[in-house]
């Protein structure tokens, strides 16, 4: 345990520096990417949702930071992998740590992501709360949702190529169908429930519910965001272990 | 007890060209039922054991299945049949200097292979000064890795690797890494290593390594054991009359035919290399002036050997005959 925790650290630190390359500016750049979105998005939707919808910019934020962090984790994770093949075909090391630690640097900028994100909530005149705590869970349900993804999709990765880009498009797709700059209320009740069917926005959906309602999800919809969560990462565990020991012969 | 069996393991690699095809193409082919993968055993049936302190040669060909099953011990992979009963840690050496990072510095590549092998942090802080400095690189530390060479990329992988107290040691080809100095070095470790009682299990191409270091040997040929045993000599014998006749042994008797037959092909290159050298020599006194030459082979015979000289005095007659002998 106490030796699997140190190769973890090493490898944090691996790809924390092969991310920023050691730029002081490294971190500031990565913060840059979803404020850009961000600005964009807010020049061209407030025309056409911003009017109706309160608090739109924090809408779309919130839509933005949990999308951004979600692609982020599972693009990267989606190499942590096959990038590693000339180790792991070597070394005996346990695989799964490469998408953990990948995940770490994903999981960071999202924080920094997070900060910016309260600052605005700020300037937006929302209201502080104990409530606010309550983040805390769609963001573990998050991560534990992302690691699912990313062992799911860099098992796939290694099985096929071409998966790269079929999953480039299932997130362009995801996009458009998370609800990031629109609202789902103009549609019929039986639609808006299909949309529940969409873990990213489930999540989405809490963090809008807390930070823009004040308000506390239901139970059940607690227990459907921790059921994708739990889901994912047992299916990507599952996956890891049937095939732990084939992973070589397709590198 | 043995510290390291292996009973009855085969290892089944597939290949075909899934690699290549992408999902979108496997779905097809799977619905078009044109999906094929071609299964061939890397290793079938190899079974051995080893004790504390034995040194396991493995030899065979190219695509004999020894990395194949070296990565079974490691625990690399996992035999697709059988299975492998392992005692104690294991460090493998295996194509040392793959695998590192060449963004990070010595020290921290250092550190992540530390990690890797299954080491401490504390283990490697101790021994970091200790690894450097066997690697001799200690003006490199705070270098990108890529800008190292080869050879010091190896020798700092030979270092770490090379520090652990493993129960079993694994080494295939990496008892020559970096220069004639390093090279000297790294093999007075090795042995070092080797001579504390480890268990090893070393695969090379070199047969004399193999003659002088190991007191067992298994033989695969594509897959199949040729024999596991302890007669290290008499089936390197075999195994180097085999590389020419490439005539496989199927029973003891004909092993010991392939080893007697080196034995006589080894006398006989012995004596062509004899031969060819007498005549080498007298093209050199040919050449001479023809009473300068005679003087010579005078005076050899009378340093080497004075009693054909002897008997020449006696009877002139036997001259022709003992002194082509003189000069085998």
């Amino acid at each position: 345990m106490q030796k699997r925790w140190f190769l973890f650290e090493e490898l944090v630190k691996r790809d924390f520096k092969e991310k920023y390359k050691r730029t002081v500016l490294g971190m500031g750049w990565s913060l840059l990417s979803p404020l850009l979105t961000l600005l964009v998005m807010k020049l061209v939707f407030t025309q056409f949702f911003g009017r109706t919808t309160p608090y739109y910019t924090i809408y779309l934020f919130s839509g933005n930071i949990v999308l951004a962090w979600f692609k982020e984790s599972t693009k990267h994770g989606m190499n942590s992998l096959l990038h590693n093949a000339k180790i792991f075909t070597k070394i005996n090391v346990p695989k799964y740590l490469f998408l953990f630690s990948k995940n770490v640097s994903s999981a960071v900028n999202f924080a920094l992501t997070l900060v910016v994100y309260f600052l605005f909530c700020i300037l937006d005149g929302i209201s502080f709360g104990p409530h606010m705590l309550a983040l805390l869970y769609p963001v573990a349900c998050l991560l534990a949702f992302n690691l699912g993804m990313g062992l799911i999709l860099s098992a796939m990765f290694v099985f096929f190529r071409d998966v790269k880009y079929l999953y480039d498009v299932f997130l362009t797709l995801l996009t458009y169908l998370s609800a990031i700059f629109y609202t789902v209320d103009s549609f019929p009740p039986a639609v808006q429930n299909l949309f529940l069917l969409n873990p990213v926005y489930c999540y989405i959906k809490y963090f809008r519910v807390v930070v823009i309602d004040g308000n506390i999800p239901s139970l059940a919809f607690h227990l459907l965001c921790a059921f994708y969560a739990v889901t994912l990462l047992l299916i990507g565990g599952a996956i890891y272990k049937k095939y732990n020991h084939k992973f070589l012969y397709y590198v | 007890m043995s510290i390291l069996k292996a009973d009855n393991v085969s290892i089944r690699y597939i290949t075909g060209d899934f690699k290549d095809i992408g999902l979108k193409e496997y779905v097809v082919r799977r619905l078009q039922g044109r999906y094929k993968v071609t299964e061939f055993w890397a290793d079938r049936h190899v079974s051995f054991s080893l004790e504390r302190g034995d040194m396991l040669g493995i030899i065979g060909t190219n695509g004999a299945g020894k990395s194949t099953l070296l990565k079974a011990v490691s625990g690399i992979m996992v035999p697709t049949e059988g299975h492998m009963e392992i005692h104690g840690s294991i460090a493998a050496l295996l194509e040392l200097a793959s695998g590192f990072d060449g963004d990070l510095t010595v020290r921290e590549n250092t550190y992540l292979r530390g990690a890797m092998l299954g080491y401490t942090r504390k283990f490697m802080d101790e021994k970091y000064e200790e690894i450097i400095d066997f690697a001799e690189l200690k003006d490199f530390q705070e270098r990108p890795f890529k800008q190292l060479s080869s050879g010091m990329k190896s020798r700092l992988a030979f270092s770490i690797a090379c520090l652990v107290s493993p129960d079993i040691l694994i080494l295939d080809e990496v008892l020559s890494v970096g220069d004639g100095a390093f090279r000297k070095k790294s093999g007075n470790k090795m042995r070092e290593i080797l001579n504390s009682g480890v268990t090893g299990i070393l695969v090379s191409h070199s047969l004399s390594q193999v003659r002088e270091m190991c007191n067992k040997i298994l033989w695969l040929d594509h897959g199949k054991q040729i024999a596991f045993t302890d007669e290290v000599g008499l089936y390197c014998d075999a195994y180097e009359e085999f590389l020419l006749t490439k005539k496989l042994p199927q029973s003891r008797e004909q092993v010991e035919q392939l080893a007697r037959a080196l034995a006589v092909r080894k006398q006989k290159e012995k004596e062509k290399e004899e031969h060819t050298e007498a005549q080498r020599l007298e093209a050199v006194l040919e050449e001479g002036t023809s009473e300068a030459a005679v003087q010579a082979a005078l005076s050899i015979l009378n340093k080497k050997r004075p009693d054909l000289l002897a008997k020449t005095t006696d009877s002139p007659a036997q001259v022709t005959a003992d002194i082509p002998q003189a000069k085998g």
